[in-house]
């Protein structure tokens, strides 16, 4: 059996006496993707943040030994307005790591991004080309964990590797655990192992597999609005 | 007309060059009114050291350390947005020192005095400035992320609570080496400035980083220098000249 490279008992979370997150509890496998649903307000953000020790909580949260955390937050989350260039911004995460210079151009390689784009200050980046770069940062270092908040639809570049085709890449080539909130249920049915179905006012949290998580019936507990689960083929990649 | 040596020197560059190096991240942080502020805080302090006839800069400094950490726990023990309790703080510190120095001394005190320092001041000063530049320049890493996220850099083992608190207290520090030149109305407007004109030009951080010490250090010699030329107060014609640079660095931008 795979042994867990995260486990998660009743953990909650408060702000001012307001529940955020109640009791939620699941398991991820090392080297299995976890995909986090759930309606805006439901917690999936705040759910993240307790696992990197950002907010404090209630409940047991145990990270495998040796575990090391690469994260990509929302991009409304980051501050971009700032005279600071995509190698700035590694060359900062090099220096606290003590990484090599090679680990830059590495993470550049391993998310498609030129050396010429990450010499231009942030600002200037696109929105795909700035995930891009935030994919960059948190696989510097050689993360075994990575918690990917929201990839963004529709910011990819044409003709370009999907941001989803990237993250599945870049777990198989790095022998990856991943986490990951998304809108997308076709992609979570497709490729996450298991579903966390967090529900609006935080009654209930479903953990299990796509196929046990997403039904109409669950969807719609959790959502609060009938919702059903159609499967294109032009999401397989 | 009173003549400058190097010496003389020496502790004004050094302040110049804490100051624009401390004010990249106070402008990048969105500070710039918070830390106009934050040097009001060292008036109460230079007053009360006033009424026990010790060194007004000793009385200075022990203020804005203890305006530092107060501001840092309010903000972080309470959710009252940064720039409300800092403009409740040092808006009090300023009224209460005002009422606690007058005349000449109220004069210095904001803006800064002519007198030469004492070798024992210039090298105290000297060594504080070494101080808050050794921080600037070892932290850049991780006061860049922190900027960026700050959970982001709880990933990379960052402590970003104890982080602000060290920034804050060089920042405290980089006030008060200028607090005999400039006074607390000036000597947040040296450390902003500068940073404010180099954040409006540069495009990467360590362009940003070197446009705000030559400007920094720039306004200063040229303002310590001229002072006695012009017969006008040295921190006034610093922080004109300053400003000058500003309006030269937002015509080169528009030209650009």
């Amino acid at each position: 059996m795979t042994p867990n490279a995260l486990e998660v008992e009743g953990l909650g979370v408060r702000f001012g006496g307001t529940p955020a997150l109640a009791d939620v509890s699941f398991v991820v496998p090392q080297g299995g993707t976890l995909a986090v649903i759930g309606p805006n307000g439901s917690g999936k953000t705040v759910l993240f943040k307790a696992l990197i020790g950002a907010v404090r909580h209630e409940g047991e949260i145990r990270w495998a030994e040796g575990t090391r955390i690469g994260y990509v937050p929302q991009k409304l989350d980051i501050e971009r307005d700032l005279p600071i260039t995509g190698f700035d911004f590694l060359r900062a995460k090099a220096s606290v790591l003590r990484a090599p210079e090679a680990d830059i151009r590495r993470s550049l390689k391993l998310v498609n991004l030129t050396p010429k784009v990450a010499s231009r200050p942030i600002d200037t980046f696109s929105g795909g080309q700035f995930q891009r770069l935030l994919l960059a940062f948190a696989v510097m270092g050689r993360p075994t964990v990575l918690l990917f908040d929201e990839p963004t639809a529709g910011v990819d570049e044409p003709g370009e590797e999907s941001l989803y085709a990237m993250i599945r890449r870049l777990q198989k080539e790095e022998h990856l655990t991943l986490l990951l909130i998304s809108h997308e249920l076709a992609l979570v049915y497709q490729h996450a192992d298991t579903v966390l179905c967090l529900s609006a006012g935080h009654r209930t949290a479903f953990f299990g597999v796509p196929e046990d998580v997403l039904t109409p019936e669950r969807l719609r507990e959790a959502y609060r609005v009938p919702l059903k689960l159609h499967v294109h083929d032009d999401h397989l990649s | 007309m009173t003549t400058i040596s190097p010496e003389t020197l020496a502790l004004p560059v050094a302040m110049a060059v804490a100051a624009g190096l401390v004010g990249c991240f106070a402008v990048m942080r969105r500070m710039t009114l918070a830390s106009d502020a934050i040097s009001h805080v060292a008036l109460p302090g230079i007053g009360i050291a006033l009424v026990l006839r010790i060194n007004p800069l000793v009385g200075g400094i022990a203020a804005l350390v203890i305006g530092t950490i107060l501001v840092w726990g309010l903000e972080h023990r309470t959710k009252l947005p940064t720039e409300a309790v800092i403009g409740v703080v040092f808006s009090a510190a300023l009224a209460i020192g005002s009422m606690l120095t007058s005349g000449e001394n109220l004069i210095e005190a904001l803006f800064g005095a002519a007198r030469s320092p004492g070798l024992l001041e210039v090298s105290l000063g000297c060594a504080g400035a070494v101080l808050v530049v050794a921080f600037v320049l070892r932290a850049r890493s991780r006061l860049v992320i922190a900027l960026v996220s700050s959970d982001l850099a709880r990933t990379v083992g960052i402590d970003v609570r104890r982080l602000d608190l060290v920034y804050l207290l060089a920042f405290a520090l980089a006030v008060a080496l200028g607090l005999r030149y400039l006074g607390v109305l000036l000597m947040g407007s040296l450390i902003i400035i500068p940073a404010t004109t180099a954040r409006y030009v540069a495009r990467s951080l360590g362009s940003m980083l070197v446009v705000a010490v030559v400007i920094s250090v720039a306004s200063t010699l040229l303002g310590t220098l001229g002072a006695p030329l012009l017969h006008v107060g040295g921190g006034p014609l610093i922080i004109a000249i300053a400003a000058g640079f500003f309006m030269l660095g937002l015509l080169w931008h528009r030209r650009a």
